[in-house]
C-alpha cells in the first residue's frame, strides 16, 4: 500500500475511560477519530464509579473534564448505540459497517433539557444505579453523559405521545429506525471494555436470593452521593444502615469450577476502597474483608491497604474462599462460614458485599468475529508480551480491560499506547482528514467603550418555567454599558448561535453575556460562536441562572427571578472590565529525548520514530537492554534474550534514532516544546521538544537469609541465569524461594509486583527440568494476578509446595547442621500451627526492585516529584500516569514502578503517543486563562516560583518572577499567595471578582 | 418572603472543577435550597485571596461560602491545601477583630455531591440568619468594625503575613532551606503571633492618621497595654511608618506618617 491510500482517520471501538484517552491522544496527534460505542452514552464502568483508588478520587470529578472533552472536540466525531457489523480492508485503510440503532431522538436539536424525561408517564429498571432505582423509559444514565441527548428505551416506552407533545425542540422521533454507517479509517482500536460476573450461579452466596447480598458494583451506586441512597449505605432488605459489613472477594475470579481461574487483578484494592468509603460515609459501621491473597500490587497499593487496617480499622481475614452464606429468615442478617487456620468459623454481618470479577465482554465474540481477532481462552483478546497492545489482525489494536482485566491506570497507559501504535500505521496521512475551520479576523476592541448584549435563555420550559425570563430581559437593559438584550428558546440551538453572530454586527456588540445553564459544558460553544463573530472569544461570560436558579428555586418563582436578574448583573459587572486574551504561541522543536535504554526507552524511541520524529536514545551503559538483559524467559515461555537483541537492532538501524551509550545528561534547560540538554563529555547540546524519562529500575542487594555469605543462597535475577544455563543434572534438588526480600517493609513499604510471577515462572521451569525436584515457595500473598493465575495453578499442581507467611513470621536461614550439608530453613506453617524445617540446596530471594541512583539528580534537574519510594510521581495516579505535572515530560517503566516487561512496553508505547501530541504540531498555544505578574511591583522574593504546581514561574535575570505561558494553568495560587500582591490571573483578575461581588452589595456599585 | 423578615446575603466563591460542578448537580438533581447565595466561580479555591475575602464583608456581606474539591482531589494538585491555610489566616484576622469568623466558612464539596452543596447552603442560610445582619450590612455600616476589618484587610494585605501563610504548606510537609520538616503547631504559632503584630500597628497608624497621641492615648484606645503600644511604636518609627510629632511637657506623640504598611 502507498501511502497515498492511508486514511487519517481512527476507529475506536468502545467510549470508556480506554477510548476515550485514545481517542484524546490521536486527535490531539492530527488525526480524525471516530469514536463508537454501543450505548447511548460514553463513559464505560468508570462513569458508574463513586471513587477510585488508592487516592480515593471522586470517580466522576476526575473523569467528566474529560468526557467534555471528547465530546467538544473538533477531530473526535461520537457515533453512539452503534454496534459493528463488518469489516473491510487492510492496515491503514479499513471499511467498517456500522449498524446505528435507533435513539428516537433527534441528536441534533435534543438539548438535553430533560423535560421529556420528567414528564414521561413510564418507569423502567434504571441499569446505570444497578436496577437500585428507577428511571423514566426516555432517559439519559447521568447527568454529565456526553453527548447529552436523551434515548427512548424501546422496551418499557409505551408510546403514548408525551414525550413529543412536551419537547419544546422537536426533537423526538418516534419512527426513527436503523441506520447503516460506512466509515472509513485507518486503524482500528478494541476498547469494548469489560463486563461484571453475575454472581446468581453461585447458590452457595445466596446472591438473588438474600436481599443483603449485594455485588461490589452495586455497593460502588449506593456508595455514591448521586446513587439511589445518596451515599448512605443501607440494607436493600429494609432501608437499614448496616453495622457490620462483609466482602467477600475472588467471586467468579480464580475458580476453576466455573471456568474462570484467572484473578480479576483489580478486586481487592476495589474492596478496600469501598470498605473505607463506607465507614468514611457511615460512621459506627465497621467492615471486614474475607480475601484469598491481598493483592495490593500497584504502586503504593500496600500503603493503602496499611492505611486501610491502621486509619480505618477494616478487618481482614486470609483464608480460602468463604464457604458459603446463610441468611437469617427473621432478620435477614448473614452468617458466613469460613476456614481460619485448621478451623472452621462462622460469623454474622448486616450486609455482604461480593467482589465480582471482571469477565470479558459479551460482545467479545462478535467483535472477534467481525474483525478476526483470536481471543484467549477467557475470551479476552490474546496479546503477546512483547506486543502487549496489538492484536494477530495489523493494524487493530486492543486496549484495556479488553485484553485482560486490570485497574483505570494500566488501561489509561495502554489507551495512549495504542495512539501510539495506530498513528505509526498513519503517520503520512496525519492532518488530512481535520476540519479546516474558516475564522473572520478578529476586531480590535482596544479603547472602544464596553457595547454589552445580553442573551437569556428560557432552556424550553427549564427555565423559564419558574424564572420570569422577559421581566430579566428587560431588566438586563436597564443595566450599565447593554446595549442588547434579548430571549431565546435555546440559546445553544444553531439558529440561535447565528442570530448572536447577527446581533454582534448589527448592534456592534464587544461583550456578550448568556444567561442560561452551566459554562462548565456549554462555555465552550458559546465562545466558539464569538469567536465566529469576529470578537476574542474570552469576552463572553456567563450567568447559570438555570442550575442557580429556576432548578434549585423551583418554588419560589419570584424569589428566583430576583435572583436571575443579580446574577445578570453580576456578569455584566464583569463583562464590562473582561478584556480580549492572547494566547502565547511557541514553536515546537519536533524532536524526543529518550533517557533510558532499557526494554520501555527503546520502545518508546521506536514508536516516536516509527511516527516520522528524530529520537535520541541516551543509555548510561554501553549497551542497550537494561535489567531486561538479565532475563532470560517469560511465565508466557517468550524467550527474552532474542526479543530484547532484535529491539535493539531494530533501535540501532532506525534512520530516525540517534542513539548515545555510555552517555549521561550533564544538564537539561527549557521548557515544554524548546529542550535543551547537554551530555556528560559532549560539546554539542541536543534540542529537543520533549523528554521521556524511562530511567528503569535495579535489584536489591540482600543482607537477609544468609547472602552474600554462602554462595547457595541468590537473588531471583542470579537463578534466572543459572536456570538457563545449567544442565539439569547439576540444578539444585531442593530449591527454596523467599518472597518479598527487602520490600513490604517499614523501609521500602511497596510491592515489587512482579517477583511472585518470577517465582511461579522460575519453579515451574526447575520442575520442568528436573520433576524430582522440590521446590518451596515460601510467601506473604501470592500475587499472580490476571492470567499470571493459570501458571501459579499450574505449578501447585507440578508439585511445587506454597507456604504462606506473616510479616512478622518470616523464615529463618542458617547454615544447617553439618559442615557442607544443606542449609536449613524453618518457617510456621498456619494450617499445621507448627514450625517446619526444610533442607535446601538453594534459596532463592525475590529481591526488591529499587529505583535507580540518579533519579534524584534528573528529578532536580527537571523539577520532577519523587514519590516516597524515590520513584518517579506521575501527574495524576488515575488519569495521567504517563505525565507530568510539568509539560513536555513523560515517564514509562520501571522509572513510574515495578513492572512486568509488557507493562513497561504498554507504558512507554503510551508515552511515545503523549510525547506526539506535542511533537505533531508546529506550535504550542498557551491557555488563555493565566497568570500575569507586574514586573514593576515584583521584588524577586520568589514565593510564587516555589508554589507553582506546573514549574510555570521562573526567575529572570534581573531578579523578578516571570511566568512561562505555555506551562500556566490559570489556578490563581500564585495570585492569591504573591507577598507583593503583584500578580493576576487573566479572565479571572482581583478587580473582576470584586466587581462582581460588589455588584450586589451595599449600593450595588457598578 | 414576608418584607421583616432577615435575609442573610451570601457571597459563594466556588472552584470550577468540584463545587461548581457539585453546584450544577445540585439543579441537575432538582435539590432546593434557599436563595440567599450568589455564586462567583473561579478555577481553584486556591484563587482566593483573604483580601477579597474581607472586601466582601466590607461590602456588606452576611456570609462567605468558599468551596473546593476535597482534600486529595484538587484538580491543580494542592490549591485547597492552600486555600485552608488562607482559610485559617482569615478566620484568625476575623476574629482579632472582633468580627465573627462563623461568617466565612470553607466547604470541601465534590462534583457528586449535589446534595451536600444544597444542605451547606441551606446549613449556613440557616446560621446566619440566626446570627442576624452583618454590621457592615446596609447603607449605614457600624464604623467601628468597619474600621477594625479594614486594619485586619491591610493585614493580609502586608508583605510578611502573606510571605508567611504562603509558605507554610511547604515548610510543615517538604521542609525549608536547612531540609527540616516544621512543626504545623510552631510555624502557625509564629504567624498568629505576626499577624497579631501587624493588626495591632495597623490600628495604631489608623488612629494616628488624623492626630498625634501619645502611648497611653493609643493604648486606651485600641485596647492594648501600653507597654505593648511602645514596642510596636518603636518598630514602626524604625520602619518610618510613625513619627515624633511632638512632646507635651513630657508625654511624646505620634503621628502616621501617610500611606499603608
Amino acid at each position: 500500500m502507498t501511502a497515498k491510500d492511508k486514511v487519517g482517520a481512527v476507529m475506536v471501538v468502545g467510549g470508556g475511560i480506554s477510548g476515550m484517552q485514545s481517542s484524546l491522544d490521536l486527535a490531539e496527534s492530527g488525526f480524525k477519530v471516530y469514536l463508537v460505542d454501543n450505548k447511548p452514552t460514553i463513559g464505560g464502568a468508570m462513569a458508574q464509579l463513586d471513587k477510585t483508588f488508592p487516592t480515593n478520587d471522586c470517580s466522576m470529578c476526575i473523569m467528566a473534564p474529560k468526557l467534555v472533552e471528547v465530546g467538544r472536540h473538533e477531530n473526535i466525531e461520537i457515533v453512539t448505540n452503534a454496534d459493528v457489523s463488518s469489516v473491510d480492508g487492510d492496515v491503514g485503510n479499513f471499511t467498517v459497517t456500522l449498524t446505528k440503532n435507533p435513539r428516537r431522538v433527534d441528536e441534533e436539536l435534543c438539548t438535553g433539557c430533560g423535560i421529556c424525561s420528567l414528564k414521561c408517564p413510564v418507569e423502567a429498571i434504571d441499569m446505570y444505579n444497578e436496577g437500585l432505582m428507577a428511571r423514566a423509559a426516555i432517559y439519559v444514565d447521568y447527568p454529565q453523559a456526553v453527548p447529552l441527548k436523551f434515548h427512548i428505551d424501546k422496551e418499557r416506552c409505551i408510546g403514548c405521545g408525551i414525550c413529543e407533545g412536551e419537547c419544546p425542540a422537536g426533537a423526538i422521533l418516534y419512527d426513527q429506525t436503523e441506520e447503516i454507517m460506512k466509515v472509513n479509517v485507518g486503524p482500528i482500536i478494541l476498547s469494548p471494555g469489560f463486563d461484571e460476573f453475575d454472581p446468581t450461579p453461585l447458590r452457595e452466596y445466596g446472591y438473588g436470593q438474600y436481599p443483603n447480598v449485594v455485588s461490589s458494583i452495586e455497593f460502588e451506586r449506593m456508595l455514591s452521593a448521586s446513587g439511589p441512597f445518596r451515599g448512605v449505605v443501607m440494607r436493600p432488605s429494609d432501608g437499614k444502615v448496616p453495622e457490620k459489613v462483609a466482602f467477600i472477594q475472588c467471586v467468579g475470579s480464580r475458580d476453576e469450577h466455573i471456568g474462570h481461574n484467572y484473578c480479576s487483578s483489580v478486586c481487592c484494592m476495589h474492596a478496600i476502597k469501598e470498605a473505607m468509603i463506607a465507614q468514611e460515609h457511615t460512621p459506627g459501621l465497621s467492615s471486614h474483608i474475607f480475601f484469598m491473597d491481598i493483592r495490593a500490587f500497584g504502586k503504593e497499593f500496600d500503603d493503602y491497604v496499611t492505611r486501610a487496617q491502621d486509619e480505618f480499622g477494616i478487618g481482614i481475614t486470609r483464608a480460602n474462599r468463604v464457604a458459603d452464606i446463610a441468611q437469617d429468615p427473621n432478620t435477614k442478617d448473614l452468617h458466613l462460614r469460613y476456614h481460619e487456620g485448621g478451623d472452621i468459623k462462622y460469623e454474622r454481618f448486616n450486609l455482604v458485599v461480593l467482589s465480582v470479577g471482571l469477565h470479558a465482554p459479551r460482545t467479545a465474540k462478535d467483535l472477534s468475529a467481525a474483525f478476526g481477532i483470536e481471543l484467549n481462552k477467557y475470551n479476552f483478546v490474546d496479546t503477546k508480551t512483547f506486543a502487549p497492545l496489538e492484536t494477530n489482525v495489523p493494524g487493530i489494536y486492543a486496549s484495556g480491560a479488553f485484553s485482560g482485566p486490570k485497574d483505570i491506570p494500566t488501561t489509561v497507559a495502554e489507551a495512549s499506547g495504542v495512539a501510539a501504535k495506530a498513528a505509526a500505521d498513519i503517520h503520512d496521512a496525519r492532518n488530512t482528514l481535520l476540519s479546516d475551520v474558516q475564522l473572520p479576523p478578529e476586531r480590535d476592541v482596544l479603547g472602544e467603550e464596553p457595547r454589552i448584549g445580553v442573551f437569556v435563555c428560557h432552556c424550553g420550559i427549564n427555565i423559564g418555567g419558574v424564572v420570569d425570563v422577559p421581566d430579566v430581559v428587560e431588566y438586563a437593559a436597564t443595566l450599565p454599558n447593554v446595549v442588547f438584550s434579548d430571549a431565546n428558546l435555546y440559546t445553544c440551538s444553531q439558529d440561535t448561535q447565528e442570530r448572536i453572530r447577527e446581533m454582534v454586527e448589527e448592534h456592534d456588540l464587544n461583550r456578550i453575556i448568556v444567561a442560561s445553564c452551566t459554562p462548565r459544558t456549554h462555555e465552550p460553544l458559546f465562545r466558539n460562536t464569538v469567536r465566529e463573530a469576529g470578537l476574542n472569544p474570552y469576552l463572553f461570560e456567563m450567568a447559570n441562572i438555570r442550575d442557580q436558579c429556576s432548578w434549585v428555586h423551583m418554588h419560589e418563582p419570584e424569589a428566583a427571578t430576583l435572583k436571575s436578574k443579580e446574577l445578570v448583573r453580576m456578569a455584566v459587572a464583569k463583562a464590562r472590565l473582561l478584556e480580549p486574551l492572547e494566547k502565547a504561541s511557541i514553536p515546537v522543536t519536533p524532536r524526543a529525548l529518550v533517557i533510558g535504554g532499557g526494554v520501555s526507552g527503546m520502545t518508546a524511541a521506536l514508536d516516536i520514530a516509527d511516527q516520522g520524529f528524530t529520537t535520541y536514545l541516551v543509555e548510561r551503559e554501553k549497551k542497550l537492554g537494561g535489567i531486561a538483559r538479565r532475563l532470560y524467559s517469560t511465565i508466557r515461555g517468550d524467550n527474552v534474550k532474542a526479543e530484547v537483541e532484535q529491539m535493539a537492532i531494530r533501535v540501532k538501524e532506525h534512520p530516525n534514532i540517534e542513539l548515545f551509550l555510555g552517555a549521561e545528561v550533564d544538564y537539561i534547560d527549557g521548557t515544554v516544546g524548546n529542550f535543551l540538554t547537554m551530555l556528560k563529555g559532549q560539546t554539542q547540546a541536543i534540542e529537543h521538544g520533549v523528554v521521556i524519562i524511562a530511567t528503569g529500575g535495579v535489584e536489591y542487594e540482600p543482607d537477609e537469609y544468609l547472602y552474600g555469605k554462602d554462595e547457595r543462597v541468590v537473588t531471583q535475577l542470579q537463578f534466572e541465569e543459572e536456570l538457563a544455563k545449567t544442565k539439569a543434572k547439576d540444578l539444585p534438588s531442593t530449591a527454596v524461594f523467599i518472597q518479598c526480600v527487602g520490600c513490604r517493609n517499614e523501609e521500602r513499604p511497596y510491592c515489587s509486583r512482579v517477583c511472585c510471577g518470577s517465582t511461579v515462572k522460575q519453579a515451574l521451569l526447575l520442575k520442568g527440568k528436573c520433576p524430582e525436584a522440590e521446590v518451596f515457595v515460601l510467601y506473604r500473598d501470592l500475587r499472580t494476578y490476571a492470567f499470571k493465575e493459570d501458571a501459579y495453578r499450574e505449578a501447585a499442581e507440578a508439585g511445587v509446595i506454597f507456604i504462606r507467611f506473616a510479616k512478622d513470621m518470616e523464615p529463618k536461614v542458617s547454615k544447617g547442621r553439618s559442615k557442607d550439608g544443606p542449609l536449613e530453613v524453618i518457617i510456621y506453617e498456619e494450617l499445621l500451627e507448627e514450625n517446619i524445617m526444610i533442607d535446601a540446596d538453594r534459596i532463592i530471594l525475590a529481591a526488591a526492585i529499587l529505583p535507580p541512583e540518579g533519579n534524584e539528580r534528573l528529578a532536580q534537574l527537571l523539577k520532577l516529584p519523587l514519590s516516597k519510594d524515590r520513584f518517579f510521581l506521575e501527574a495524576h495516579m488515575k488519569l495521567r500516569p504517563l505525565d507530568f505535572a510539568t509539560d513536555g515530560v513523560f515517564l514509562a517503566g520501571l522509572a513510574h514502578s515495578p513492572k512486568y516487561i509488557d507493562e513497561s512496553m504498554a507504558q512507554a508505547s503510551g508515552a511515545a503517543a503523549r510525547a506526539v501530541t506535542i511533537l505533531s504540531r508546529d506550535t504550542l498555544l498557551a491557555e488563555g486563562v493565566i497568570s500575569v505578574i507586574d514586573a514593576d511591583m515584583c521584588t524577586g522574593c520568589g514565593t510564587c516560583i516555589e508554589l507553582c504546581p506546573y514549574n510555570a514561574i521562573e526567575r529572570t535575570e534581573d531578579d523578578k518572577a516571570q511566568v512561562i505561558d505555555v506551562l500556566c494553568k490559570g489556578c490563581g495560587i500564585c495570585a492569591a499567595s504573591c507577598p507583593e500582591r503583584a500578580i493576576d490571573i487573566r479572565g479571572f483578575t482581583s478587580e473582576q471578582i470584586i466587581a462582581q461581588m460588589s455588584s450586589v452589595m451595599n449600593g450595588g456599585g457598578m | 418572603m414576608t418584607k421583616d423578615k432577615f435575609e442573610p446575603r451570601i457571597i459563594g466563591y466556588l472552584c470550577n472543577w468540584c463545587s461548581y460542578a457539585g453546584a450544577d448537580l445540585a439543579g441537575v438533581s432538582r435539590f432546593q435550597y434557599p436563595t440567599n447565595i450568589r455564586v462567583i466561580r473561579m478555577m481553584c479555591s486556591g484563587r482566593l485571596d483573604p483580601v477579597v475575602i474581607l472586601e466582601t464583608f466590607i461590602r456588606g456581606a452576611d456570609g462567605v461560602m468558599v468551596g473546593g474539591c476535597h482534600i486529595g482531589d484538587c484538580h491543580y494538585m494542592d490549591g485547597n491545601h492552600h486555600a485552608q491555610r488562607k482559610i485559617w489566616l482569615t478566620h484568625a484576622i476575623m476574629k482579632r477583630a472582633g468580627f465573627d469568623p462563623a461568617r466565612l466558612r470553607l466547604e470541601w464539596i465534590s462534583a457528586s455531591e449535589g446534595d451536600r452543596f444544597a444542605e451547606v447552603v441551606s446549613d449556613l442560610t440557616d446560621q446566619l440568619t440566626k446570627m442576624g445582619p452583618s454590621p457592615l450590612k446596609g447603607e449605614k455600616p457600624d464604623p467601628e468594625v468597619l474600621e477594625r476589618i479594614r486594619a485586619a484587610q491591610r493585614v493580609v494585605e502586608d508583605f510578611r503575613i502573606r510571605a508567611l501563610i504562603s509558605k507554610e504548606y511547604k515548610l510543615t510537609t517538604e521542609g525549608n532551606v536547612y531540609g527540616e520538616v516544621l512543626e504545623e503547631d510552631y510555624i502557625k504559632d509564629t504567624i498568629l503571633e505576626a499577624m497579631d503584630a501587624e493588626y495591632t500597628r495597623n490600628q495604631i497608624l489608623m488612629e494616628t492618621t488624623d492626630k498625634a497621641m501619645s502611648v497611653k492615648e493609643i493604648a486606651s484606645a485600641i485596647d492594648v497595654p501600653s507597654p505593648a503600644v511602645l514596642n510596636h511604636v518603636v518598630r514602626l518609627r524604625q520602619k518610618n511608618l510613625l513619627t515624633l510629632a511632638s512632646i507635651d511637657e513630657t508625654t511624646p506623640k505620634y503621628k502616621a506618617m501617610g500611606g499603608g504598611m
